[in-house]
């Protein structure tokens, strides 16, 4: 009886906890494996603790390239769909012009069609048009699926900001471009940095759309697509444990921050 | 220091608020009729009226948040109307405040001087913060004040730029009726410390005669009156204004002979006095008035002792129909053949103990307390009923 009344008490906390381990085990997975010493090519059964590949990460000949061109295309994609939607964002809420409508439809559109077949059509076009398959068609295609999670990430924010605001920075004497740099850009900026922190990640990620258009240019996730046809090595999980690792570190110090803002406000 | 309050001397001044046959339209809808309006400067001024009357459409043209369809705004000799509001002499106190939510109140306060290319500002916006009582508050964010010093800030932001003029739409509308009251006096000190011309958007009658020394009350995109509290309250020339600050008896009558004390007019079957200078509605023999007493003007004294009441009051009969002791008054409402709901408020000096609902009363009042109405006009205009409606 006692253990299930505990059991009833603590519940949410247990359920939590569960759910947690659910979405970390991979992680662990992948970091344990980060010190493996595989016996054949793969690295899919534990043998011995070694910490070979963390000391030469880049031993495996095109890994650290592959990364290059992923981190590359990844800050420029995020760059140029966050500018790029931001404008849209603002323009779709704060004008009222003729295919208003019709665009805040049309730009769900990339989120909503299969992966697959945007790949496949990006490539007929791609081909039609003569453009040579590589770097550019990779950022090209990127920045236009990222582009749709910018603007809706950015428009929901620019959509509760109070019109007044801006009005009371031009009432203070700032004129257009210093009310969008002090005042507007500041308050819409936490949903402008979730879009571009979006755009990135699925940049960085991309699979399909990247394979289908990029000729001979390999990115990381390519990199490791190619390798697991022939063998795993075991940078791979060095690479993706030092990109959680920094991604936690990049979680834990924002909340410091704001932990310490809000000391100083008490 | 301009403390100012003569209007009639006030033309001479170059600060004036000049607005000249200004409107505004959004389609087929007038916001504002074609409008002339002079505020004094250093003068608190208050625009009253209703939700949607245009009293706030034209505090906007005046900052140069919204823009004319016709007329000239005019600051001083300054034709302004062309001016982008970031160019104007002039602040605003936003309903609701718009504070910036990024920025702590220092920076809130500073964001005027900033803008002007002020280096230092630290001495001026510590001092601003004294004004308003927020010194301890500088490096707080806007979320972390109470409504009433978020209403400061507000203040001190548009203060701190010494504006030409100050706006203030509905600044109160937001705070508890015990803060509305105690903000009111902290603006009109602050008023009367700066000297600086004040124009006051309200729909709250009372907040518009406690602090303006003129108000203009606006109905459906026009004035309907201009003048001092005391003034639009003693000699209302509309029954919007009449009903609108504090409420009004109205008896429809009709003019009968003109006599030494003013126009003796016939209402039922009895006779009402009204001096000639409280009348403006037309005085033609037999013409129509609408005659107003205020509610407080008037005396009730029981039937059996109508012959006590002095010669030369106005006077009607009447049966109460209803009475609130309210403390300080007790409010009666008498039927009357004349009148159906006629309002008395009685000081609650020495109350007769017949005075209950159902019992026989005559209702005095002195002649120079009553006014009289162009009688075309509707009588509720201005009531809190019509307003429901």
């Amino acid at each position: 009886m006692a253990v299930v009344n505990w059991l009833k008490r603590h519940f949410v906390v247990i359920a939590g906890l569960v759910t947690l381990a659910y979405l970390l085990l991979p992680n662990v997975v992948v970091t344990v494996f980060s010190f493996n010493r595989p016996k054949g090519r793969f690295n899919y059964e534990w043998q011995e603790f070694s910490t070979d590949a963390w000391r030469d990460p880049c031993g495996v000949s095109g890994l650290c390239g592959s990364l290059s061109v992923s981190l590359q295309i990844a800050l420029w994609a995020t760059l140029g769909a966050t500018l790029l939607g931001t404008l849209i964002a603002f323009a779709l809420v704060r004008y009222r012009f003729r295919a208003r409508g019709a665009i805040n439809s049309l730009i769900f559109l990339p989120m909503a069609m299969p992966e697959v077949v945007m790949a496949a059509s990006l490539l007929t076009l791609f081909l039609n048009m003569g453009a040579q398959l590589g770097f550019w068609t990779i950022l090209i295609a990127h920045i236009m699926f990222c582009l749709s999670f910018v603007v809706t990430a950015v428009k929901a924010r620019v959509m509760s900001m109070d019109p007044r605001l801006e009005q009371a920075a031009q009432d203070l004497y700032a004129g257009p471009v210093q009310t969008f740099l002090r005042v507007t850009l500041p308050i819409a900026a936490p949903g402008i940095a979730a879009g571009a922190l979006l755009a990135f990640a699925l940049s960085f990620d991309d699979f399909i759309i990247t394979n289908f258009n990029a000729g001979s240019t390999v990115t990381f996730p390519m990199f490791v697509w190619g390798s697991a046809q022939r063998g795993t090595p075991v940078q791979i999980n060095v690479i993706g444990t030092a990109m959680f690792v920094i991604a936690v570190l990049f979680v834990l110090a924002s909340m410091a921050v704001g932990n310490r803002r809000k000391k100083q406000k008490a | 220091m301009k403390t100012t309050k003569d209007t009639t001397t006030a033309a001479a001044h170059g600060g004036d608020v000049r607005l000249s046959g200004i409107s505004k339209t959004y389609g087929s809808f007038t916001a504002v009729h074609p409008l002339d309006l002079t505020v004094p400067e250093g003068s608190f001024f208050a625009l009253l009226g209703a939700s949607g009357c245009g009293k706030t459409t034209t505090l906007r043209m005046i900052a140069g948040l919204e823009e004319p369809s016709a007329g000239t705004v005019h600051l001083g000799d300054q034709d302004v109307t062309a001016l982008p509001p970031y160019k104007r002499p002039v602040n605003t106190v936003f309903q609701s405040y718009a504070l910036f939510p990024h920025l702590d109140i220092f920076e809130n306060v500073a964001f005027g001087l900033r803008r002007r290319g002020i280096k230092s500002v630290k001495k001026q916006v510590d001092e601003m913060l004294d004004l308003v009582q927020l010194g301890e508050q500088a490096r707080k964010k806007p979320h972390q004040l109470s409504g009433g010093q978020q209403q400061r800030v507000a203040v001190a932001r548009a203060l701190i730029n010494h504006p030409k003029v100050l706006l203030l739409d509905e600044p109160l509308g937001a705070l508890d009726l015990k803060l509305r009251r105690q903000m009111q006096l902290e603006l009109k000190r602050i008023q009367t410390e700066v000297g600086i011309t004040f124009v006051h958007v309200t729909h709250d009658q009372e907040e518009a005669m406690t602090m303006a020394d003129q108000v203009a009350v606006m109905n459906a995109g026009r004035v309907e009156q201009l003048g001092s509290p005391a003034d639009l309250y003693e000699n209302p020339r509309t029954t919007f204004v009449a009903n609108f600050l504090g409420s009004s008896n109205f008896i429809e009558a009709e003019i009968d002979s003109r006599g030494g004390d003013g126009l003796v007019l016939k209402a039922g079957g009895g006779k009402l006095v009204l001096p000639e200078a409280r009348n403006s509605a037309s005085t033609t023999t037999g013409g129509k008035v609408l005659v107003g007493v205020r509610p407080e003007k008037i005396s009730v004294t029981h039937a059996d002792e109508a012959g006590e009441i002095p010669e030369g009051r106005n006077r009607i009969t009447g049966r109460i129909a209803d009475s609130s002791f309210i403390g300080v008054s007790t409010q009666y409402v008498v039927d009357s053949p004349v009148c159906p709901e006629f309002e008395v408020y009685a000081q609650n000096i020495a109350r007769d103990p017949r005075l209950v609902p159902g019992a026989e009363v005559v209702l005095h009042w002195n002649p120079a307390h009553t006014f009289g109405l162009d009688a075309t006009q509707d009588i509720d205009a201005g009531t809190e009923e019509e307003a429901a409606v």
